[in-house]
């Protein structure tokens, strides 16, 4: 049953919102501290484990699979009820801020991704 | 008229998919005759949403740009957080875990390392702009971390409503552009494996601006990077009100 996936999908996205708004509340900040990403984790776990497997395979993963898919559109409907006049109004001082740490980020990514584990090319040569 | 209306509007959601659909339609139709694929179709839509966002914001004076035109109030529900966590998360499904491990703790580390720099580069441009009063400069540094962190901090340690609507601006400018510069850059900053895209999440940190980013420049990266930037708004919010004004403050 698709409906098995699609509620896979919520349950992990509720838990992961609960613990996000609990760290958020813990940690005194006024956030939801990384809930969207612990519901990534959930999902993670259980598509790789047997025991959700009925939840995760034929019809019940087509489920999650249309969501998945779903995402670009998601994201072109997102852009398009973003505050665009207001950035634009924001002046100098905001374009400016906006910019330069963006490029500054942009350059730290090739210097952070070399930390941790050897880099990159894992994923072609690892294929195996 | 009023018949058109009342159908769209008490639709509303469904008209969003058939608009969106046109729209995706018509950005790869554009991507392929155009451009011959160098860009990819789904950058040409979120282009295409920024600049109806855009029109729609100074038409109607709201602030969720076309989802305020009131035949297009479906965009705000299907682009809204819900529906975007939603599939964010959706998109974790098919992931190994053991390309999570390879990059756990430089996905960390890239989180604290991207809401610092932002924040410092922020702050440094307030400073520029001639800005002397500690609460002003925090909050602007903030709003450079996400448009989020700027109104959370500068509520917090009491900035003027004017400061506050300046970083939420600096944070949206934040936003668009990591939305629109990704495709061009990720080929330079080595931007195509689940390895870098977490550090890319981390360091970038605004959900929507990585979100679409990554969407244009290679859906698979995509639940690499969303899942470190979700954290990021929530380092962001902790660091600023505290450590970060303590230490601005010590300084002006």
């Amino acid at each position: 049953m698709i409906v098995y996936g699609v509620a896979l999908l919520s349950v992990c996205l509720i838990l992961g919102m609960l613990i996000g708004e609990t760290l958020g509340v813990l940690l005194g900040v006024d956030a939801n501290v990384g809930g969207v990403g612990i519901a990534m984790l959930f999902l993670v776990f259980a598509s790789n484990s047997d025991i959700f497997k009925s939840l995760t395979e034929d019809a019940a993963g087509s489920g999650i699979k249309f969501w998945s898919a779903m995402y670009i559109p998601i994201v072109v409907a997102m852009a398009a009820r973003q505050n665009v006049a207001a950035a634009v109004d924001g002046g100098l001082l905001a374009l400016f801020a906006g910019v330069a740490a963006v490029v500054v980020s942009f350059a730290l990514v090739p210097v952070l991704s070399k930390l941790g584990n050897p880099p990159e090319s894992l994923d072609k040569e690892g294929a195996n | 008229m009023d018949i058109i209306e009342t159908v769209f509007v008490r639709n509303n959601l469904i008209v969003a998919f058939a608009v969106v659909g046109v729209t995706i339609w018509l950005s790869y139709f554009l991507a392929d005759r155009l451009t011959h694929g160098r860009i990819h179709g789904s950058a040409i839509a979120i282009a295409l949403g920024l600049l109806a966002a855009y029109f729609g914001g100074v038409a109607t004076g709201g602030n969720t740009g076309v989802a305020d035109v009131a035949l297009l109030g479906g965009i705000g529900l299907m682009g809204g957080g819900m529906m975007r966590d939603f599939a964010i998360v959706a998109t974790a499904f098919g992931v190994h875990l053991s390309e999570l491990k390879k990059a756990g703790m430089a996905g960390v580390i890239s989180i604290f390392a991207g809401v610092i720099v932002s924040f410092v580069v922020g702050a440094a441009i307030a400073v520029m702009f001639g800005y002397t009063d500690a609460a002003a400069i925090t909050t602007i540094g903030a709003g450079a971390v996400t448009y989020i962190v700027g109104p959370v901090t500068g509520e917090a340690i009491g900035a003027t409503d004017a400061v506050i609507t300046l970083s939420v601006a600096a944070g949206l400018v934040k936003s668009i552009l990591v939305m629109v510069g990704t495709p061009l850059v990720a080929r330079f900053i080595g931007l195509d494996n689940p390895q870098s895209a977490m550090v890319f999440g981390g360091l970038m940190g605004t959900t929507s601006g990585v979100a679409a980013g990554l969407a244009a420049t290679d859906p698979k990266l995509v639940p690499y990077g969303a899942m470190t930037a979700t954290f990021y708004t929530g380092v962001g919010c902790l660091l600023g009100p505290s450590i970060l004004f303590f230490l601005v403050s010590a300084m002006f």
